[in-house]
């Protein structure tokens, strides 16, 4: 018989800008590896981490990096029931960016918010 | 809730980010190159002591020491933590972020 698992909140906190380190390619891993335990997951967006949803990322051999351009699996995460997605407000303001710039819907959460949001978790991982 | 700040001040925004988002009555250690925040007579010194209103703040005295540091340098209010301290902070907090 299988066993009925515990459902657990999880956040994951991304703080990294791609492709300058591993981490937000490493971080989506996570979330793709953690999804297929159906927990409740939510993801933020804080400092350099918001530039990992700008849109029009343009990776490829031909034209750039010749790295994958991972940005467009933020667009699948909804298949995964992953669509809870959040960015900080300051740290888009400081970079001049708005949600129309983004690849995904998110919402945006200010300073309360955000640590309200963090205070509800039962797990963080943190990238 | 627990918040780790491992990277120094000057190198990069963990600490001020910390301090922006985290909730009344959480703790903070900082441990690692975060220990620089907790030194008196630097830029942050103002900062980190307004955030002791807000926040238990504590540092890792092995990390301190390993940096040429003494608790003479650490800024009022902060409280000095050794290993099994941090073990017993991160086993009394249901959730810890890592602010990397």
């Amino acid at each position: 018989m299988e066993e009925e698992g515990v459902v657990k909140k999880f956040l994951y906190v991304n703080r990294k800008a791609p492709y300058g380190s591993i981490y937000a390619l490493e971080s989506l891993e996570v979330v793709l590896i953690g999804a297929a335990f159906e927990q409740d997951v939510s993801m933020v967006f804080i400092d350099d981490g918001v530039y990992q949803l700008k849109k029009d990322q343009q990776t490829s051999v031909s034209s750039g990096i010749g790295m994958k351009d991972f940005s467009k699996t933020y667009r699948a995460l909804e298949g995964y029931d992953v669509e809870k997605l959040y960015v900080d407000k300051k740290s888009m303001e400081e970079r001049g960016l708005s949600v129309d710039e983004l690849v995904v819907p998110v919402t945006i959460l200010d300073d309360a918010q955000m640590g309200e949001l963090m205070e509800q978790q039962d797990v963080v991982l943190s990238f | 809730m627990l918040h780790t700040v491992n990277k120094s001040p000057y190198e990069t925004n963990s600490l001020s980010s910390c301090l922006r988002l985290a909730r009344k009555g959480h703790t903070i250690l900082l441990f690692e190159n975060g220990i620089y925040g907790a030194l008196k007579g630097t830029c942050f010194e103002n900062v980190v002591t307004d955030a002791l209103n807000k926040y238990q703040i504590c540092v890792l005295m092995p990390d301190i020491e390993a940096r040429g540091m003494r608790v003479d340098n650490v800024i009022t209010g902060i409280k000095t933590v050794d290993y099994a301290e941090f073990v017993d902070l991160v086993a009394s907090n249901s959730t810890v972020q890592a602010w990397l």
